[in-house]
């Protein structure tokens, strides 16, 4: 017992344990990883299903994403399609973290809380790409206790909401933590966004005690701060600043302009 | 302890000895990961797995380890087996190990893994050590699954998911505890059953270790006031 203390041994066993760990460690990593890549995919492919209500329990991900869904990349300034960016590698969440792909936001027009945002961002257009039944775009921003990540789905006219589900939240269960509730994200289904011709402004917002009328929905109750960073999140991706731009040429279509 | 017999080494962590009801060991993933009985499920097999084969390792190469870096050597083979566990999961049960996030990694500083390696492991066989895991790692998912069981009963109105009490969001009539949602309820919990089980076996009370005397009388000094 006593050479097991010899600087040798004791240099012998760290050095063989390291090696056989750090090969074990690493061969997981590497022949699980296409495996928990498509598990990622799969995840955020039925989070744009489900928001658009078109997903049953049952159907198969894959099938209805490639039947159902094309991706774009829309430059958020201008409201236009880019061709330089592909959908499918696209990634916004890094885009955002860099200064060239994106913008810092300044304590004012930051009502979302996200601090960058990104230059171009990801929809998803359910049908027809050229005269889609639903549009889907991704959302986020502070809630009570941390980022609210989600997807909003709008119909073709740019203006009428289908629905809202957040797929990542760390908000108080029971209580914020209901935005995950079937029940309240079915209130969303036919709110409207903008009011009248004024397509900057949204108009949509969540109310205590009884929402009426189409811009109106049902705040949590017992979560005041999560109900406005919902509403703060929706008037900042819906304002100039987010996608109405971009939504606006759907109102000119459905107008029969353009 | 070589006249351990395999029955006792598996089932005394369940209720005599168990690691969480009278070692009070880790209580911090305890509190955490029991909101519902699924996750405590999959948290408490991770920690089975990773009790059981990490005690069996230390203990195949426990006449080599140098007593200088035993402790180095257990966080390594803990920690790469916690690793594995952790991909294993992201690549089968993504759900489940989004709800875990960081908790499966902190299996390694969960003190039951640590303590059975270096309590038992190194003094005794492989096959009996990697019991002894399984064993502490059952009296570890069975508290988990107890106060899974009550949080998500009492909190969520549900059991694995399946609606028992219809609460009120949902439109039912249970109105739903809120503190059970939050990790400060799993304590409440977890010191009920500590009391339930130290009513049982009267034997796992400790002896008090000092007591406080009386408050001796203060002495007041006249000449202060002259």
């Amino acid at each position: 017992m006593a050479s097991n203390n010899s600087i040798k041994k004791t240099l012998i066993v760290a050095f063989s344990l390291c090696v056989v760990c750090s090969v074990v460690v690493s061969s997981a990593a590497v022949v699980l990883k296409p495996k928990q890549v498509q598990n990622q995919e799969l995840d955020r492919k039925s989070n744009i299903l489900q928001v658009t209500q078109l997903y049953k329990p049952g159907d198969d991900v894959e099938e209805k994403y490639a039947e159902l869904i094309t991706p774009r990349v829309v430059d958020l300034k201008t409201g236009e399609y880019s061709d330089d960016l592909d959908p499918d590698s696209y990634d916004q969440f890094d885009a955002a973290k860099d200064p060239a792909t994106s913008r810092t936001l300044s304590g004012e027009d930051d009502i979302a809380g996200i601090g960058r945002q990104e230059n171009y961002s990801t929809v998803y257009l359910v049908g027809d790409p050229d005269d889609p039944e639903q549009i889907v775009m991704p959302i986020r921003g502070q809630g009570l206790w941390g980022l609210m990540e989600g997807f909003l789905s709008v119909r073709g006219d740019g203006n009428t909401i289908v629905g809202l589900s957040y797929y990542d939240q760390s908000e108080t269960p029971g209580l914020g933590g209901e935005v995950d509730n079937p029940r309240w994200k079915a209130k969303w289904d036919g709110k409207k966004i903008y009011e009248g011709d004024d397509f900057q402004d949204p108009q949509i917002q969540l109310v205590k005690g009884g929402a009426s009328g189409e811009y109106e929905v049902d705040a949590l109750s017992g979560a005041s701060l999560t109900s406005r960073g919902v509403t703060n999140m929706l008037r900042f991706w819906l304002s100039d600043e987010g996608y109405a731009p971009y939504l606006a040429r759907f109102h000119d279509d459905s107008q029969g302009g353009a | 302890m070589a006249t351990d017999s395999v029955k006792d080494v598996v089932l005394s962590p369940v209720f005599k000895n168990n690691p969480i009801a009278l070692q009070v060991l880790g209580i911090c993933s305890a509190l955490a990961v029991t909101n519902s009985m699924s996750v405590s499920l999959v948290m408490g097999l991770a920690v089975i797995v990773v009790t059981a084969f990490s005690s069996m390792f230390v203990s195949l190469i426990r006449n080599h380890i140098p007593s200088s870096i035993r402790i180095i050597v257990q966080m390594t083979i803990i920690a790469s087996l916690v690793i594995v566990v952790d991909q294993v999961l992201r690549a089968y049960a993504y759900d489940m190990s989004k709800q875990l996030s960081v908790f499966v990694g902190l299996i390694i500083t969960n003190c039951i893994v640590m303590g059975r390696a270096e309590a038992y492991a190194m003094q005794n066989g492989p096959v009996m050590s990697f019991l002894d895991g399984v064993g502490n790692g059952l009296g570890y998912a069975v508290i988990l699954l107890i106060v899974g069981f009550v949080r998500e009963l009492l909190g969520s109105g549900s059991v694995f998911g399946l609606t028992i009490l219809p609460t009120v969001q949902s439109g039912g009539w249970y109105v739903p505890n809120g503190l059970m949602l939050l990790p400060p309820s799993a304590f409440f919990v977890i010191g009920l059953m500590i009391w339930v089980l130290r009513w049982f076996n009267p034997e796992q009370i400790e002896k008090t270790e000092y007591r406080i005397v009386a408050n001796s009388k203060a002495k007041i000094k006249e000449t202060a006031n002259v």
